[in-house]
């Protein structure tokens, strides 16, 4: 069983492809290039070099979110349009959960991948040996810190949130109990690899929970199956999660939106000229 | 000759839209999955949001659009899509999609210039209709004069050196209270009331007869609205509506009747979201017949924004072998005849 992966929530943007438990390739670029430049003549590369082809595939996974929205869409709409040609289901995976399988097999710590949010918070979860202890959200990291306090442990902390609040994190526990780490380079950032490792893991739970095999989703396509759930669907209906509302939206339901008409009549009568 | 059939994808402002094209003329399907409802609530288009509903829309428009038009993708030539101009998160929702469609297909990628394809969408109205003739482009964000040399060959006389036609629609629609979109509100408001009550300006450039300006006329009208507002008077909105459409509506016929006269061509098109306005096509259509031009514009469903034009431009690109790569880009302020 082939998975070919899509990663583009954050400055990464990276594919890979991987069959049962082995990696098969994978294309990591982390610069400052658009996705929408980068991933696509990457996965083509990729797919070319390493001899694999779309046709072996069995799905598609991919990080859904949260992290940039224009990344998160570019590698939606990738995926979408590749599994809509090929008639194969979306796995939909966490960012954050994919950066914590990075190091998920060789540590018993607590690990916490952090993104930059922005506005002074960070994307963020927790897990221990696979145990999701703080669930997917966007918050300051003061709140993250005084959860995980409450937690104890060792933590290990990965993501491009790191560089942003690492001070803030090496000065931010009471208890001197906690031991505080750093991830490496080679998975303290997103990797597709990661994601096709989850996506390999979560397909086959998802077939062994509604007794299907690959094969058979593969000959009849993705069009026949009715069991599809919040992580294995149709193209059609997969989205990011972006964990955000858009602003106008934050700002119409907190009652801050004007209406149209009368914003403006009240420019015109202070006499803007627009 | 083998029949080439295009999958058009367009989204590039509040529309997500996919449909198939026979030969670049006949339109086998053209799906549209409008975002208006929603953005009416905010009195405008909200880019994020719109970005959002192209990923959420875009498979299943794309499938009805198949389905519609009784093909499969094997029966697809090539993958037509809009990267260029537009709202850049929107661009990228269809450009991202129409590689990915078209690398794992193995089909041929075509880029579409929007505009090109609003010009396009006579070509499907027209089918006898070809290259060379003169073409009005007015939309919400473009007001163009251009002679259409030949398919996918253009030459700019004239445009607007502030606002779009479509713009100063909106603009006066707000300011009126009518709301978000404005060009059809207007038009509609328009007809119960009298072109020659208010006296608005015909806006000029010095030394470029085939310019255009609103900004001048824009103001004008929010000076009329605001100082009836202070002086406590009605406003006749209906007039109001209809003199400003009708000053819109000269400066763009006189020029470009003028245009096809210095430059000696026969026939006047006119494409965009604008050329749905009913003033515009009457005066038009009367200006043409006394100078003896033909006239053509597009039905009002390929006025708007649609893909089924995006696949009729893109079909000639297809032919003359302009084929893009998986390098494609969205370009949200792509100029007209830029590649």
């Amino acid at each position: 069983m082939k998975i070919l992966a899509i990663e583009a929530s954050g400055l990464v943007a990276s594919v890979a492809v991987t069959e049962d438990d082995i990696l098969k390739a994978e294309f990591t670029v982390n610069n400052k290039l658009t996705h929408s430049q980068t991933l696509l003549p990457m996965l083509k590369e990729m797919m070319h070099i390493s001899g694999e082809s779309l046709d072996d595939i069995d799905a598609i996974a991919v990080s859904a979110g949260p992290g940039s929205f224009t990344g998160l869409r570019i590698g939606a709409a990738t995926a979408k349009g590749l599994a809509l040609a090929k008639d194969i289901p979306i796995i939909k995976i966490s960012s954050l959960e994919a950066l914590m399988y990075e190091l998920a097999s060789d540590s018993h710590d607590v690990i916490c991948p952090i993104m930059d949010a922005r506005r002074g918070q960070v994307y963020c979860a927790a897990w221990r040996d696979g145990e999701k202890l703080i669930p997917e959200k966007a918050c300051a990291i003061e709140e993250l810190l005084a959860e995980l306090e409450n937690i104890g442990r060792d933590i290990v902390f990965s993501g491009d949130g790191v560089p942003v609040y690492s001070k803030m994190i090496e000065s931010g526990f009471q208890s001197k109990e906690i031991r505080i780490f750093f991830a490496d380079s080679p998975n303290n950032r997103q990797r597709a690899a990661s994601v096709a490792a989850l996506g390999m893991k979560k397909y086959r739970e998802w077939l062994e929970n509604n007794g299907l095999d690959s094969g058979t989703i593969r000959k009849n396509g993705a069009g026949s199956i009715s069991c599809f759930d919040d992580t294995v669907m149709n193209s059609d209906d997969f989205v990011p999660e972006y964990l955000r509302k858009p602003q106008a939206e934050r700002e119409k339901d907190a009652g801050l939106l004007e209406d149209p008409g009368l914003k403006s009549l009240r420019k015109i009568a202070n006499g803007a000229k627009d | 000759m083998k029949d080439v059939f295009i999958l058009g994808i367009e989204s590039s402002c509040d529309e997500t839209a996919a449909a198939v094209v026979k030969n670049g003329r006949e339109v086998l399907s053209n799906i549209i999955s409008s975002q208006i409802d929603i953005h009416t609530i905010y009195g405008g288009v909200v880019p994020e949001i719109a970005s959002r509903l192209h990923i959420q829309n875009i498979n299943g428009v794309i499938r009805l659009a198949l389905k519609e038009a009784g093909k499969t993708f094997d029966d697809i030539d090539a993958i037509a899509v809009t990267y260029g101009p537009g709202l850049v998160g929107a661009l990228l929702a269809g450009v991202s999609e129409a590689k990915a469609l078209a690398y794992a297909l193995n089909k041929p990628l075509v880029g579409v210039h929007h505009i090109e394809g609003h010009v396009a969408a006579n070509f499907i109205a027209h089918p006898k209709l070809k290259p060379p003739f003169v073409c009005l482009i007015v939309s919400g964000g473009h007001t163009h004069l251009v002679v259409v040399k030949d398919y996918g060959s253009f030459e700019i006389i004239g445009k607007t050196g502030d606002d779009a036609a479509g713009e100063a629609f909106d603009k006066v629609a707000r300011a009126v209270g009518l709301g978000y979109p404005g060009g059809p509100k207007v038009d509609k408001l328009a007809r119960e009331g009298n072109p020659h009550a208010i006296e608005f300006p015909r806006g000029e450039i010095k030394g470029a007869p085939y310019d255009f300006t609103f900004s001048g006329l824009k103001s004008a009208v929010l000076n009329y609205i605001n100082h009836a507002n202070m002086t406590g008077e009605e406003i006749n909105k209906a007039d109001l509506c209809a003199s400003f459409q009708n000053a819109v509506v000269e400066s763009l016929v006189e020029r470009t009747v003028a245009c096809a006269k210095e430059y000696k061509y026969d026939t006047v098109a006119m494409a965009g979201g604008v050329s749905a306005n009913s003033a515009l096509r009457k005066a038009m259509e009367e200006a043409c017949t006394s100078a003896g031009l033909s006239c053509c514009y597009p039905d009002i469903i390929l006025c708007t924004d649609n893909a089924a034009m995006i696949a009729s431009a893109g079909y000639y690109e297809f032919i003359n072998g302009n084929i893009a790569d998986e390098y494609l880009n969205a370009v949200p302020n792509l100029k007209l005849g830029e590649r």
